[in-house]
């Protein structure tokens, strides 16, 4: 079963001022990549549509919230927020095979149907990260099953020496 | 102006919806899928299409192309900067930027898109 969960708690640690910079950032974004495509024409400008410009906002929103939460715990939390940030960055790895699937469909089908191709490129970003994520996940817990057991199989064999 | 205006609110709106989702959702490595949401090409091919047209919007996408792949090697090299390099979140998404920048320009111009 996948565990995916929804967590509102997470939402009530965020403050007003970081969702005004990642809607100022996105805003940014788009009108940048827009500038872009207007003065070294729309293939130059198409690559700035993958820019990682808000990821570098959420990875830092990530790490603080953590090392707030340790904080509070009497906790120093940097390696923490750390180990989280790297765990979103390894998200967002498999998300961008899933904006690869997105451009691909969209391309394919824009001159078709427009409304077609909004909706079958965001599917296919839909499909494509999860099916990457589940696919990633079940290969850690074979691979630390078979650490596992690996490790009991040598303990019982040094005891039984 | 009035272009840009819509182009910001548009794509803070978009991008800032895909966050909040993000926000809500567990485990981290799933919510780090929606740093990678098509949130900013969303809004762009949107206006795109009503101001260029079809085949300026699929021209916009196959670029998009080679910054998606530059965004999955940049999120790689991100996880090592934090994980094996240490360092904070900020300076290491910020200069993983160059990577992503050459790696994105690289593979379009092996495309041959940028010609």
């Amino acid at each position: 079963m996948m565990p995916v969960r929804i967590s509102p708690s997470s939402l009530r640690e965020g403050r007003w001022y970081e969702y005004l910079v990642r809607f100022a950032l996105g805003g940014g974004a788009t009108v940048f990549a827009g500038l872009i495509s207007s003065y070294f024409g729309a293939s130059i400008g198409g690559l700035f549509l993958a820019l990682p410009a808000i990821f570098c906002a959420s990875a830092t929103l990530i790490e603080t919230h953590e090392i707030r939460r340790k904080r509070q715990a009497g906790l120093a939390g940097e390696q923490r927020g750390k180990k989280a940030a790297a765990l979103d960055a390894a998200g967002a790895a498999l998300g961008a095979l899933g904006l690869l699937a997105f451009a691909m469909v969209f391309s394919l089908t824009v001159t078709t149907s427009i409304s077609g191709a909004f909706i079958g490129a965001s599917l296919a970003w839909l499909v494509v990260s999860v099916a990457a994520w589940s696919v990633r996940r079940k290969t850690r817990v074979v691979r630390r099953r078979a650490s596992i057991a690996h490790r009991v199989g040598g303990s019982a064999l040094s005891r039984s020496r | 102006m009035a272009e840009y205006v819509i182009r910001f609110l548009v794509g803070g709106v978009v991008v800032s919806a895909f966050a909040m989702l993000g926000d809500l959702l567990r485990p981290k490595s799933f919510a780090g899928l929606f740093g990678a949401a098509p949130s900013v090409a969303l809004a762009t091919l949107g206006i795109a299409i009503y101001q260029h047209g079809a085949t300026y919007a699929a021209v916009q996408s196959e670029a998009m192309m080679a910054g998606a792949l530059a965004l999955a090697v940049y999120s790689v090299v991100v996880c090592q900067l934090l994980v094996r390099a240490r360092l904070r979140a900020l300076p290491a998404t910020l200069l993983s930027l160059v990577v992503w920048l050459v790696v994105a320009v690289g593979l379009l111009k092996l495309a041959g898109g940028a010609t």
